[in-house]
């Protein structure tokens, strides 16, 4: 299953696509179907790009957890966390 | 009329740029254009016959042609040096300094923007292909 | 006032029109007249990246010098515009993690008016230029390296034909026969030197290079004279601009075309180009090196005896580690570790920022280095003054001492905050210095370096034991390399066989280490014992 993710233009921080919007929590994301079609993942970044609304869009693949989707890769789950090495720093800091 | 950037006083050349390997088996030829790859220094026996050598940049990332716009003027040549292709706002300015004295964009650049982004440089720490006076010769009077 | 460079109107004015252009060009981005794929080489030429949390800003520190007031400034931007931090690079940089797009022209605006800039420290341009961090005080120096790095800083800002080069290009300017810059492994090294009739002059050498295809720089030209430094760079800018390969990015750099070219058929077409540019005139007069050499001039030592008092312990085995000679009676330098054990390589706080700042103002006539190590150096310290110094940097969390020893690890920010990374090099770097502290004065001079994937950052082809980290099936894993170095003996690291998970990598630098304790000769480091032996014995230890 897929996820969208991308970064704030002006802020640079991490965001996932919630179906809506964008969140800077991962567990907020929302599954989306692959394709062109305007809610579908192509579509959907090729708007949201457009618009400004988010920087550098693209799909990753996720998994369905307790708390909500979990990105599958290493690096994009510490992307969604912060670095492993400073806990107090990013997200995962935010409690 | 070009309605791109041109800072030139003679009229536009409005001959036909013709492919490097097609000019050097044309002797009548007068505009040529020039690809990232080529070497143009097989031009600098016929740069008084050019009036106008064309350098295509088929992407802004691709910076050969600022060294061949460097090497043709080098070399004396006094015709027209257009840029053409993916040219920026951002990169007017280092290509004027390498002797490019026209320029033909694919996307449209204002000629108000072009102006600012030439002027934007109070001065330049290297001597390049309009006769810039360099920072240290500045400094050195 | 520290010994160093002082811009004048014209290089304040370049900077500041630098900044007013970058504040236009983050407007246009933000209102969308620049597309991302537009703005990205221009925002990378101001050291801007879009990294793995967030933006990251890279600040030049040109070859490595800094006052006590810009250090101050970095510690402001750390507070004022980051998490309170900044990482101190194996460029001699410094970059921050958590930088704001709209905040970044505020950064440069605020680093103009200590002289100080981002510029060219990303993108496929000349970048920030790296040098020995004890230029000016070591004593194998035949002159101070500085003068030469700020001539071609100068030279290579802006350059109308060299900003769009086919990928990145970086330069070391060094002036002793030891090299603590790793000048061979550059895209151009350059190395001062005097000729037989005392000439000042350099050596210039071209293709040497980490990464994906690790190369030591062959000599191109024995000796440049000092005025034509400009245009032998110039020279082989040039050739590389015209001819470095765009087609394939992991095979664009200069050490590829000089390869693939040959040394001597590359050597022959500068040569070329560098005929061609003489009667251009490119080079500065030599009135102008006089003014950048002037700034450099030995600050007002004062006259004093060699010595000091090294009784307390404590004291005495920081000074054994952290203290190197210098070249003027009675001073040392003093490296500052970034290194705690178990800490994060290269990471200072803005409190630890403002208290080197401090110190240099008071113990280090002003001046700190940045050093590729990712430590810091304070070159001008009166050894009557070093128990003092340590006693103050012990009290800060920076007294570690371990100087080139086994905790002294070199290490990429790696996947903890880098978007190229495939593996962690942080945490990789905080186990094996806790592992390897107790015994590392036995274990003597060791250099780990660790990257966290091929592009190298971390050195690990110029470890006497490196680390790579890989992505094995989405899961990280460690290769050991062993037997590099990027000192005057450069050689490159090579591969000892199938990797390891992160303890095991751990584990298996331990190995390594041990078979060295085991087998070593009197005076060997763990480098010359591993080419005294060569490979097959450590290969066995590790892999039975």
């Amino acid at each position: 299953m897929i996820i969208l993710t991308g970064n704030d233009l002006e802020t640079g921080d991490v965001v996932w696509w919630t179906g809506s919007g964008w969140s800077r929590r991962v567990a907020d994301a929302a599954f989306v179907e692959p394709g062109e079609g305007p809610e579908q993942a192509a579509g959907i970044m090729h708007r949201e790009m457009t618009s400004r609304a988010v920087n550098g869009a693209y799909e990753v693949d996720a998994e369905d957890g307790e708390q909500g989707p979990v990105p599958s890769h290493i690096k994009e789950r510490m992307r969604a966390a912060g670095p492993s090495v400073r806990p107090d720093l990013g997200v995962q800091a935010e409690g | 009329m070009a309605d791109w950037p041109r800072y030139r006083d003679d009229a536009p050349v409005n001959e036909p740029a013709v492919t490097l390997e097609a000019f050097l088996e044309q002797p009548e030829a007068v505009a040529v254009r020039i690809e990232p790859g080529a070497d143009v220094r097989e031009l600098v026996p016929h740069l008084a016959r050019l009036k106008l050598i064309e350098v295509g940049f088929p992407a802004f990332k691709d910076g050969r042609g600022y060294s061949a716009a460097r090497i043709l003027r080098e070399e004396g040549y006094q015709g027209e040096l257009r840029a053409e292709g993916d040219v920026l706002l951002d990169q007017l300015g280092f290509m004027r300094r390498c002797g490019f004295d026209s320029f033909a964009p694919a996307e449209p650049i204002e000629a108000a923007k072009a102006e600012a982004a030439m002027d934007r440089w109070p001065h330049h720490y290297q001597k390049d292909a309009v006769g810039t006076v360099p920072v240290w010769a500045k400094r050195h009077g | 006032m520290a010994t160093m460079y002082q811009y004048d109107q014209y290089d304040q004015q370049m900077v500041d029109a630098r900044v007013a252009e970058f504040r236009d060009q983050v407007d246009r981005r933000l209102s969308g007249e620049l597309t991302e794929e537009q703005f990205t080489p221009l925002r990378l030429m101001n050291g801007l990246y879009l990294q793995l949390h967030a933006y990251m800003l890279r600040v030049a520190v040109p070859y490595g010098t800094l006052s006590s007031q810009q250090m101050r400034m970095l510690a402001e931007i750390a507070r004022k515009y980051d998490k309170g931090y900044g990482h101190f690079t194996t460029r001699q940089n410094i970059q921050y993690n958590w930088i704001q797009l709209k905040d970044a022209p505020d950064i440069l605006d605020d680093l103009a008016t200590v002289e100080m800039h981002a510029i060219q420290t990303s993108g496929n341009c000349i970048r920030n230029i790296s040098s020995d961090q004890y230029a000016g005080v070591a004593a194998d120096e035949v002159c101070d390296p500085r003068p030469y790095a700020e001539l071609l800083r100068q030279w290579s800002s802006f350059h109308p034909e060299f900003s769009f080069l086919p990928r990145k290009f970086k330069i070391a300017v060094i002036a002793s026969p030891g090299d603590r810059a790793a000048m061979r492994l550059h895209d151009i090294g350059i190395e001062m030197v005097r000729s037989e009739a005392g000439e000042l002059g350099a050596k210039f050498f071209a293709g040497g290079g980490m990464g994906r295809t690790p190369m030591i720089a062959p000599c191109v030209r024995e000796f440049v004279p000092v005025d034509e430094l400009v245009s032998y760079s110039e020279a082989i800018l040039r050739v590389y601009n015209r001819w470095g390969r765009r087609d394939n990015k992991y095979k664009a750099r200069i050490k590829i075309l000089v390869h693939e070219t040959g040394a001597d058929e590359f050597r022959r077409q500068v040569e070329e180009e560098y005929e061609r540019m003489q009667p251009l005139d490119l080079d500065p007069p030599r009135a102008e090196l006089e003014r950048i050499e002037a700034f450099f001039a030995p600050p007002a030592y004062e006259r004093l005896e060699d010595g000091y008092d090294t009784d307390d312990p404590d004291f005495r085995l920081w000074a054994q580690a952290n203290v190197t000679a210098h070249k003027v009676p009675g001073y040392a330098a003093a490296a500052i570790s970034l290194k705690p054990v178990g800490g994060i390589p290269g990471d200072a706080s803005a409190e630890q920022m403002d208290i080197v700042a401090d110190l240099a103002q008071r113990y280090s006539l002003d001046e700190v280095r940045v050093t590729h190590a990712q430590n810091l150096i304070l070159p001008n310290v009166k050894q009557a003054d070093l128990h003092a110094l340590w006693q103050e940097l012990e009290a800060a969390g920076l007294g570690t001492p371990n100087l080139d020893l086994a905790s002294d690890i070199i290490a990429c920010p790696g996947l903890d905050y880098c978007s190229l990374a495939n593996a962690r090099s942080i945490p990789v770097a905080q186990k094996l210095s806790q592992r390897l502290s107790g015994r590392e004065r036995d274990l003597g001079e060791l250099k780990i370096k660790i990257s966290g994937c091929i592009n190298a950052c971390g050195h690990h082809h110029a470890g006497h034991i490196g680390i790579l980290g890989v992505d094995r099936k989405g899961v990280e894993n460690y290769q050991l390399l062993l037997g590099g170095s990027g000192a005057e003996d450069v050689s490159l690291a090579k591969i000892t066989g199938p990797g390891f998970d992160e303890d095991g990598v751990v584990d298996a630098v331990e190995t390594v280490t041990n078979l060295y304790l085991e087998q070593r000769e009197e005076g060997e480091r763990f480098v010359d014992t591993y080419r005294r032996l060569g490979m097959a014995p450590f290969k066995e230890a590790l892999y039975g």
